[in-house]
C-alpha cells in the first residue's frame, strides 16, 4: 500500500567526505533511499554513524560531496521552504530574545504576510502544539518539552511537505518524550505530513516508523531497510508490547550490533 | 523595600568616608585638603551655574557626539569586520595594534592636526570609544550559536535578516560591554583633551585652579565629574537593562534555577 504511493524525498548515491587526501574522512558513502508521500521514516544507527551528517546533506544545509537529493523529482539546490527542520538542542534553536509566538512567526518572514495575519498564524501554530497561553514567553521560561513544542510548532507554520528531524527528542524526559511522540504522530497523520527522523533510541524508531532505514559505521551506509507494519494507529502501551514490536526491536538491535562489532574490527 | 534596603546598605560607606574626611580636615587643617564645606562653596560659586552652561554643557555636548559616532562607526565596523571573513583578516592587526594605544596618546597628534577647537575634541572622544566597541562587536559575533544559523539558514532568510534576528541579537550583550568601556573611555578623554589644549571645559578651568594652587576648585571639579560619571554610568546601565531585557531576565532566570 505504502509503495503505490509517489515518491517525496528521494536520495540518490549521496556521499560526503571531510577533508582532502591523506586526511580524508568519508563518512557517508553511497546512500540510497526514498521516502514516499506521508510516510513517516526513521534514521538508526550505532552513534557516531553520521546519522546527523546524513541530515544536514539531506537538507542542505552542508554541501554533499557527491549524490542528489530530489524532493518531488526536483533536485535540491539549497534549503526548500518545503522542508522545516526541528533541531536536537532546543535550548540552542530558539532565539532567547524573542517570545514563543515571535519564534514561530520567524519562519513566516519570507511569506511576506500582513502582520495580523501572522500573528493568527502564530497562535494557531502554538495552539496546534498544546502551548495555547504559552505565546509571550520566552523560550528560557519554558520547560525542555515546551521549547521543543515551539520549534515543532515552527517547523509546522510554513506547512511543510517533509519535516525533519534531529534526535527532536534525545535530551527530553522520558514521560514528556512519550508525550511528543503521540504529538508528532498525531500531526503527521492530521496533515499528511512526510517525516524524516533520525534517533539513536530504536523503540522510538519502531514506535514511529513506516519503515527504518538502518544505517551502518565507516563510513556510513544504507545496511537495511526494515518495514515496520504495525499499522496506522499507534500506542504508546499496547504497539509497545505487542509481539512484533519487540521482534522488530531484536531485529535492529542485532543489525547495529553487527555493524558496531565490524567498524571496532577494522579499527 | 528591597530596592529601598539595597539603596541604604550602599550608602554607608560614603557616609562614613565623607564623616571621616570631614572630621579629619576640619581637625588639621590642610591647603591641599580642604573641608568639604569650602568645597561645596567653590563648587556652587564654580558650577551652579554660569561656568555649567558656559564650559560644561560644551563639553557634554563634545561627549555625547563623539559617542554617537563611536558607537555608530564601531557597531558598523564590528558588524562588518566580523562578518566578512576577508575584511576580518585585512584588519585585525591593525585593529589589535590601534587598541593597544592608550587614547590618551590620541590627542598630540590630534590636535595638531585639528585644533584645540570642538573638532578635535570630538574626534579624540570618537577614535578611543571607537576600539572597545568595535572589538566587543566582533568578538560577539563570533559567540554567535551555528546552532541558530542553521535555524536561520533551514528558513531561508536573508543575510540581512539573518544578521537582524541572530547575529545582532547574539552579539548585544558583549557590543553593551564594549559601549560601557568605550563610555568610561569618552568621560576620560573629554577631561584629558580638556586639560591638555583647550581654552575652557571642566578639564580646563580645573587645571587652571590647579597651576593657582586653589585647591578647594580642583576637588569642586573633581566632584563635578564624578557625578557627570555616576549619572552616564547609571544611564547608560539603564538603557542597556531595558534594551536587553531578555537578557537580564534570562540570565535571573538560569540563576534562580
Amino acid at each position: 500500500m505504502k509503495t503505490t504511493k509517489p515518491v517525496r524525498l528521494s536520495i540518490s548515491s549521496l556521499s560526503k567526505t571531510y577533508g582532502h587526501g591523506a586526511t580524508a574522512n568519508e563518512v557517508l558513502k553511497d546512500i540510497n533511499f526514498d521516502v514516499h508521500v506521508g510516510e513517516f521514516v526513521c534514521l538508526v544507527g550505532p552513534s557516531g554513524a553520521g546519522k546527523t551528517t546524513l541530515l544536514r546533506c539531506l537538507t542542505s544545509l552542508m554541501p554533499s560531496t557527491k549524490g542528489d537529493v530530489l524532493l518531488d523529482g526536483q533536485k535540491l539546490a539549497g534549503p526548500s521552504p518545503k522542508i522545516s527542520i526541528v533541531f536536537q538542542e532546543y535550548t540552542r534553536s530558539l532565539m532567547p530574545w524573542m517570545t514563543a509566538e515571535k519564534n514561530v512567526a520567524l519562519a513566516l518572514t519570507n511569506q511576506k504576510l500582513p502582520k495580523a495575519e501572522v500573528k493568527r498564524m502564530s497562535m494557531e501554530a502554538l495552539a496546534s502544539v498544546g502551548l495555547k497561553g504559552s505565546e509571550n514567553r520566552y523560550p528560557w521560561q519554558l520547560s525542555g518539552g515546551m521549547q521543543q513544542r515551539v520549534a515543532i510548532a515552527r517547523a509546522l507554520i510554513t506547512e511543510p511537505e517533509v519535516l525533519v528531524m534531529d534526535e527532536p527528542f534525545a535530551s527530553i524526559d522520558a514521560q514528556t518524550r512519550l508525550e511528543l511522540e503521540d504529538l508528532t504522530l498525531e500531526l503527521q497523520r492530521s496533515r499528511h505530513m512526510t517525516v524524516v527522523l533520525v534517533t539513536h533510541d530504536i523503540d522510538e524508531a519502531v514506535y514511529l516508523s513506516d519503515r527504518i532505514v538502518v544505517l551502518s559505521k565507516n563510513p556510513a551506509t544504507v545496511q537495511e531497510i526494515v518495514n515496520v507494519d504495525l499499522g496506522a494507529e499507534r500506542d504508546q502501551f499496547t504497539t509497545r508490547e505487542s509481539h512484533l514490536f519487540g521482534e522488530l526491536r531484536s531485529h535492529i538491535l542485532g543489525l547495529i550490533r553487527q555493524s558496531q562489532e565490524r567498524a571496532r574490527a577494522q579499527a | 523595600m528591597k530596592v529601598l534596603r539595597k539603596f541604604g546598605i550602599g550608602l554607608i560607606v560614603p557616609i562614613i568616608v565623607v564623616v571621616a574626611y570631614t572630621l579629619w580636615t576640619t581637625s588639621t587643617p590642610n591647603p591641599f585638603f580642604p573641608t568639604p564645606d569650602a568645597i561645596a562653596t567653590q563648587f556652587q560659586a564654580l558650577w551652579l551655574f554660569d561656568r555649567f552652561l558656559s564650559d560644561v554643557v560644551p563639553s557634554l555636548t563634545n561627549l555625547i557626539v563623539g559617542y554617537a559616532l563611536a558607537s555608530v562607526f564601531g557597531i558598523a565596523a564590528g558588524l562588518a569586520v566580523g562578518r566578512i571573513k576577508l575584511l576580518r583578516l585585512l584588519v585585525t592587526p591593525l585593529l589589535d595594534f590601534g587598541r593597544s594605544v592608550p587614547a590618551i596618546m590620541l590627542i598630540p597628534p590630534l590636535v595638531l592636526v585639528l585644533g584645540i577647537g570642538d573638532e578635535a575634541k570630538i574626534a579624540i572622544i570618537t577614535l578611543g570609544a571607537f576600539f572597545p566597541i568595535v572589538v566587543s562587536t566582533i568578538d560577539g559575533l563570533g559567540q554567535t550559536d551555528p546552532a541558530l544559523i542553521d535555524v536561520t539558514r533551514s528558513m531561508q532568510l536573508s543575510r540581512w535578516r539573518e544578521l537582524q534576528v541572530a547575529w545582532i541579537p547574539s552579539a548585544a550583550p558583549s557590543i553593551a560591554g564594549g559601549m560601557q568601556t568605550g563610555l568610561q573611555f569618552a568621560l576620560v578623554l573629554m577631561v584629558a583633551s580638556e586639560m591638555l589644549a583647550a581654552v575652557r571645559g571642566l578639564g580646563y578651568l580645573t587645571m587652571q585652579a590647579q597651576l593657582t594652587f586653589d585647591s578647594a576648585s580642583v576637588w569642586a571639579g573633581i566632584v563635578l565629574l564624578a557625578i557627570i560619571g555616576f549619572l552616564a554610568n547609571a544611564l547608560f546601565v539603564a538603557v542597556r537593562d531595558r534594551v536587553l531585557m531578555w537578557h537580564v531576565a534570562m540570565r535571573a532566570a538560569t540563576r534562580s534555577r
